[in-house]
């Protein structure tokens, strides 16, 4: 049991003081960026990223993966006592959440929620610690061929798995890996659609997109809708929490499920907001009281939320192992990694052995410590949230401009975040997802060398994408994935154009 | 707007910003395919040249957008009720919008201290109402805050203007 010997040696370095502080700061961060509109785990986690330069990897891994933690607790305070999800995975926690904040229930809705993430995480993390060593091992053989083929898998999912129509995932997504591609090509030395100006020589980096997309973008959405804040008092006591916790071993089986959903949408780039929907879904469809979901049922959050978390944390693990994030805050996260100079991917487990495992011990404390955190000041965040949107919206925006602008310490960058910021707000109302568009161009240049590497091994001939088992396997499993929307499809409209078949007795 | 754009509440269709983004998409990817020509994307003497990658993704774009586009038209008549946003929705947006264009080009000018005092003072007055004294409070608390955090506390320079140049900085 290698592994346990090296997990307690990361707990070792996790439990620093040092390392403790900023595991509470950033836990801190986080729910006040999973509370407020604008601000999620994303553009959160890279706005904050230039603060973190300055540290050691480890520590600035911890207390942004902590950052991660504390938004996704956060997210479910909003949509509890305000109807108003922070994030978007807290969607499915509102339809529950807010009847049970209604009647004057929210403090068990909130130590649900609150318990079932941690739930969630903790079987994530679970999993990531057992099967990240396996697996980045297993990745230790792959060549180009083979790496194109799981980033192939990453993107075919988001087409076949999301809830947005499959051309507009693929629209999408391809303007991510065009504007990935513009500035120097690295093996050629060309410059690419720069159009002879300089301001685009370095190219578009991700974490602009991701301010502006995800950032701006919310808070213009947020003032079309003109909302105001109304919300429920969020009284919660010990005696609470522990009714609460007693109801909620009842509920296992959801839990269950939600986990397992959780953990697959996570790995497979599904993310926590389809896992969240998903979770609700099946909980309804199972549950005795299905019926009643949506008027105040505790399984109703804690379906989504356990989900949600298992998503969220989940998504770490291919970002790890291969260098393929699972959501957009994983692959901020991953941008992370890069520019303190660690190339995540299965020679991360072998080379930097203590920060990996001081990562992944951080996942276990952060979540505990995250799940004592939001139990106690709840009713803090609450107060937060009533600060009117024309204090709270401009200061917002001063922040993301700050954001943008120390990733590259360059002015463009911050008028590029308000074009993408307008980008977000139509592509958000005309449903075109925003997650594809940013894992494409976190991973348009891997992409693209892996591609054009492999291509070079084959001499230009695509049968190299099944030269052996294992790639011809997951480039079939993409392409399959892929054009599922389109089966799916075909099988109902035979079966309802189909003569009506005799009702089973 | 005088034709079909607007019906009578004065609302913008879903069905015209369906078709001009996924026209623009469009030319976008027209444009990621003239320049993928230009640099080349054809197998070249040492490999795939720069335009290889790059090429594909330009016709994925192209394809996507017509077929957005196109799927719209087709819809056309069954699309009509749907509104992308009404007037009324559209004002508060422009009102954020705008200030935020003002603030970032102000930024570049006045540097990001000042640019936020003016900005969320303005918001404040402006929209919010608010009175004299906690605007000023809160329009000159948060780029003090700015300016402790980043350049003294963890030593991120941020853009200065005429006026951190003239108290040394």
């Amino acid at each position: 049991m290698e592994d346990i010997g090296n997990l307690m040696q990361g707990f070792a370095v996790a439990l620093t003081w040092h390392n403790l502080l900023f595991m509470l700061v950033g836990i801190l961060l986080g729910v006040l960026i999973g509370v407020l509109p604008g601000l999620g785990g994303a553009n959160g986690v890279a706005i904050l990223l230039p603060l973190t330069f300055s540290m050691s990897p480890t520590s600035a891994i911890i207390m942004l993966s902590c950052i991660y933690w504390g938004a996704l607790f956060g997210g479910a305070i909003t949509s509890i006592l305000f109807n108003i999800p922070g994030e978007p995975w807290s969607v499915a926690t509102t339809f529950d959440g807010y009847p049970m904040a209604q009647q004057g229930r929210a403090g068990e809705a909130m130590t649900a929620a609150f318990t079932s993430s941690f739930v969630g995480a903790l079987f994530a993390v679970i999993m990531i610690t057992f099967l990240a060593p396996l697996i980045a091992k297993f990745a230790l053989r792959f060549g180009p061929p083979e790496f194109f083929a799981v980033q192939l898998l990453t993107f075919c999912s988001f087409v076949g798995m999301g809830r947005e129509p499959p051309v507009k995932t693929i629209a999408s997504m391809m303007i991510g890996f065009a504007l990935a591609a513009v500035g120097l090509d690295t093996v050629t030395g060309q410059l690419r659609m720069t159009f002879g100006t300089t301001a685009l020589l370095q190219g578009f980096d991700f974490l602009i997109a991701v301010i502006g997309l995800f950032g701006l973008g919310e808070i213009l959405l947020t003032m079309e809708e003109g909302l105001s804040f109304k919300g429920k008092g969020g009284k919660i006591n010990p005696k609470i929490v522990l009714q609460t916790w007693a109801k909620l071993p009842q509920y296992w089986a959801t839990s269950v499920r939600a986990v397992l959903i959780g953990c697959w949408m996570g790995v497979t780039p599904g993310g926590a907001t389809p896992a969240s929907f998903m979770s609700y879904g099946m909980a309804k469809r199972f549950s005795k009281q299905g019926a009643k979901f949506g008027e105040g049922q505790l399984e109703g959050v804690v379906a989504p939320e356990t989900a949600a978390h298992a998503a969220g944390t989940s998504a770490l693990l291919p970002m790890l192992t291969l260098g393929i994030p699972g959501s957009p805050t994983a692959a901020v996260l991953l941008g992370g990694l890069l520019i303190w100079g660690l190339q995540p991917g299965p020679l991360l487990f072998v080379e930097k052995k203590e920060f990996v495992w001081g990562l992944i011990a951080s996942m276990y404390l952060g979540n505990i410590a995250g799940l004592i955190i939001v139990l106690t000041t709840v009713p803090w965040w609450a107060a937060i949230l009533r600060i009117p949107f024309a204090i709270i919206a401009p200061i917002i925006v001063v922040i993301c401009a700050i954001g943008a602008y120390t990733v590259h310490n360059n002015m463009f960058d911050v008028y590029m975040m308000v074009v993408f910021g307008v980008v977000g707000y139509l592509f958000k109302k005309l449903k075109y997802p925003l997650a594809p568009l940013v894992l494409a161009l976190v991973l348009g240049d891997m992409a693209e060398s892996s591609f054009r590497q492999a291509m070079l091994l084959s001499g230009g001939s695509l049968k190299v994408f099944w030269s052996n088992g294992l790639v011809g396997s997951i480039v079939t499993l993409a392409l399959v994935i892929l054009v599922w929307p389109l089966v799916s499809r075909l099988i109902g409209a035979l079966r309802t154009k189909g003569p009506s078949a005799p009702a089973p007795a | 707007m005088s034709a079909p754009e607007a019906n009578a509440r004065g609302a913008l269709g879903t069905r015209w910003m369906e078709v001009v983004v996924a026209l623009l998409i469009a030319v976008g990817g027209g444009i990621v395919i003239a320049d993928s020509v230009r640099v080349g994307f054809t197998w070249g003497p040492d490999g795939p040249r720069a335009g290889y990658f790059p090429f594909y993704i330009g016709c994925l774009l192209v394809g996507a957008g017509f077929y957005v586009a196109l799927q719209t038209l087709l819809h056309w008549r069954k699309l009509a009720d749907r509104t992308f946003v009404t007037r009324a929705e559209l004002i508060p947006v422009f009102l954020m919008l705008l200030p935020t264009i003002a603030f970032v080009i102000l930024v570049g000018w006045l540097g990001i201290y000042v640019a936020s005092f003016l900005y969320i003072g303005g918001f404040m007055l402006w929209q919010g109402k608010y009175r004299i004294l906690p605007t000023v409070a809160i329009s000159v608390g948060i780029p003090v805050v700015l300016f402790l955090v980043f350049e003294l506390w963890f030593l991120v320079p941020l853009p200065k203007g005429p006026l951190e140049r003239l108290i040394g900085y």
